[in-house]
């Protein structure tokens, strides 16, 4: 029962946007994917949620291959946030998150989705938003009811199944995005399984069993956040040669300050 | 903000019962005189005759068209994302027009004149909405998004070219078949007989039905297509679906009315306004009022000038230009929503 990525290459125009990648999400895992802007971290991710089909390679849920699954199978095993959060239909925020349920349902599960979305609402701070008109919402507020409709997809079936996140908090503030982190933990808990692109290398080492170092296609690194986050990594991949790395020191987890970027002389 | 919405039940109740009135309305008037015996009331084959033989099927024709072109304005909107897709704006209906008299000329060569009377016309309408929407859909999507900008300048460009081939043919042919330029250009609803409502109503019938089955998914499609497949909606079904339905309502309506503009566009932005984006509602939301504005404009494009017969098209643009104004003027600087 995993999510397995099998060598996977994806060329466009003669260029190899993935080389050759490998890797796997089981449950009751929070896997990370770090990597600098335009390393195919986004192109992972429509690979592994079955949307882009490689040019070599294959991916694999739960045993099976993802290009034999219909999209409808596809939804009740994996639900997927990604930046597209352009909506200009007026609806309001709970219709939005209804709509992570798309099969007719009868009278006697309204009831049950219903509750769902009130509590998953609550979970991702919009407990009181629900008759809000989406359009007329901020970004942040806005990503979260997307997140919200990405949820109860997954949970409409089984509170487990993949969850992939495309840069879930990229206009949050800083609460929210720990707030919204912690709910991918949890449903990784709880026997799901998280795969997420991460821009913050101090929330991706606080928060996930293992991280994947996406550079130019290729997988740089992957392992456990202290093996793969380091000053080497750092300068290898980000070009950064003079960051200072801590430890925290119940967990042992690695954190980057960033005044040390700009504190000449440190290395 | 809230979002705010009327009703359902009521609002559909009242829209239907409206549709009905104005039905009878149209009914009872006419150039030959108001009421249910307008040939006189001691003649009563002749009223009998102006009722039921020439106002009735332009009342039904006038139901027909409306509400295919109100439904298939909504879906066009959802499906491309855009305000503007309107089957007469976007140069749909322009093609559905060239499609339709290059079988009336070329159509009796090829297919004899038995087949051409009955199916060649609608056939070729269906056919030139067909390819120009296909050609925009092909045109403005890039990577699963509409570009607004490439659907609206195509789409002009495209319906402009299509009218001037269409004005070419109509001036170089000399058939009695082929209605004058005003007819493709502004529309008209004169002059229709009972087979050519048997014709159409399959044609349009179907259409909705097929519309209305869309919904769902049309609903996730608001959401971009990349959305919309992750939720489980087959993609690529749903737009070939989409421009099936879209075919079936809008080359046959024009094949038999010209290009009647507005309808598409007007009817389900004040849909929406009344009762939100749910496609589930907005479609036949959209079919109904329709074929209210279309009746009550062909009543009054029979009315405004007698003894002359205005072409529709003039009163539903007189009609729809301002209230789309309004709605621009109303949002202020915020987009009009899909």
């Amino acid at each position: 029962m995993t999510l397995m990525l099998r060598d996977i290459t994806v060329r466009r125009q003669g260029r190899a946007l993935l080389d050759q990648v490998a890797m796997t999400v089981a449950p009751g895992e929070f896997v990370a994917v770090i990597g600098p802007n335009g390393a195919g971290k986004s192109t992972l991710m429509r690979v592994a949620a079955g949307l882009l089909a490689p040019c070599e390679g294959y991916v694999e849920i739960d045993g099976r291959g993802i290009g034999t699954c219909s999209p409808r199978e596809l939804a009740a095993q994996r639900a997927m946030l990604t930046q597209d959060q352009s909506l200009e239909a007026r609806f309001s925020v709970g219709e939005l998150a209804r709509f992570g349920v798309a099969e007719r349902h009868g009278a006697g599960a309204r009831e049950r989705l219903n509750l769902l979305v009130d509590q998953t609402l609550g979970e991702v701070g919009l407990a009181s938003f629900a008759e809000r008109d989406v359009t007329t919402l901020s970004g942040g507020e806005r990503q979260r009811a997307h997140l919200a409709r990405v949820l109860v997809q997954l949970r409409w079936r089984s509170e487990k199944g993949y969850l992939l996140l495309d840069e879930p908090v990229s206009a949050q503030d800083i609460a929210r995005q720990r707030l919204i982190l912690s709910l991918a933990r949890a449903h990784s808990g709880k026997g799901g399984a998280c795969l997420a692109i991460l821009h913050d290398l101090n929330w991706a080492a606080a928060f996930a069993d293992r991280i994947v170092v996406l550079d130019q296609g290729r997988v740089y690194a992957s392992g456990p956040a202290d093996r793969v986050i380091t000053s080497r990594m750092l300068s290898d991949v980000f070009g950064l040669s003079d960051t200072v790395l801590g430890h925290h020191g119940e967990t042992g987890r690695p954190f980057l300050l960033p005044h040390d970027l700009i504190l000449p002389g440190s290395s | 903000m809230s979002v705010s919405r009327l009703p359902i039940v009521p609002a559909f109740t009242l829209l239907s019962l409206a549709l009905v009135a104005s039905v009878l309305l149209s009914l009872a008037s006419g150039a030959t005189g108001f009421g249910i015996h307008p040939g006189g009331v001691d003649n009563p084959a002749v009223s009998r005759l102006i009722v039921l033989g020439i106002r009735l099927p332009r009342i039904v024709l006038a139901v027909l068209v409306g509400a295919g072109l109100g439904a298939a304005g909504a879906v066009m909107q959802g499906l491309f994302r855009n305000p503007l897709a309107d089957p007469g704006l976007i140069g749909v209906s322009s093609g559905a027009a060239l499609g339709a008299t290059v079988m009336i000329v070329e159509g009796v060569i090829w297919f004899g004149p038995g087949v051409m009377a009955r199916w060649g016309i609608p056939a070729g309408g269906m056919l030139g909405a067909c390819v120009m929407t296909g050609i925009l859909q092909r045109f403005s999507t890039r990577q699963g998004r509409v570009s607004t900008s490439r659907l609206v300048l195509a789409g002009v460009a495209l319906g402009a070219l299509a009218s001037a081939a269409t004005g070419i043919l109509l001036y170089r042919a000399n058939d009695a078949a082929l209605r004058d330029l005003t007819f493709w250009t502004m529309g008209s609803l004169a002059g229709v007989r009972w087979q050519e409502i048997e014709i159409l109503a399959p044609f349009t019938l179907s259409s909705l039905v097929l519309l209305m089955a869309l919904a769902r998914p049309l609903n996730l499609l608001l959401l971009g297509e990349e959305n919309a497949a992750l939720m489980g909606c087959r993609v690529g079904r749903v737009k070939f679906l989409c421009l099936v339905a879209v075919t079936l309502s809008v080359g046959p309506a024009v094949a038999f009315s010209g290009v009647i503009g507005f309808v598409g566009v007007i009817v389900p932005h004040l849909v929406r306004l009344a009762s939100g984006p749910d496609h589930r509602f907005l479609i036949p939301g959209s079919a109904l009022l329709g074929a209210l504005l279309l009746v009550l404009s062909d009543t009054l494009a029979r009315l405004i000038a007698i003894p002359s017969d205005v072409p529709v098209g003039i009163i539903t643009a007189g009609l729809g230009a301002p209230i789309f104004i309004w709605l621009l003027m109303r949002r202020g600087d915020q987009d009009i929503p899909a």
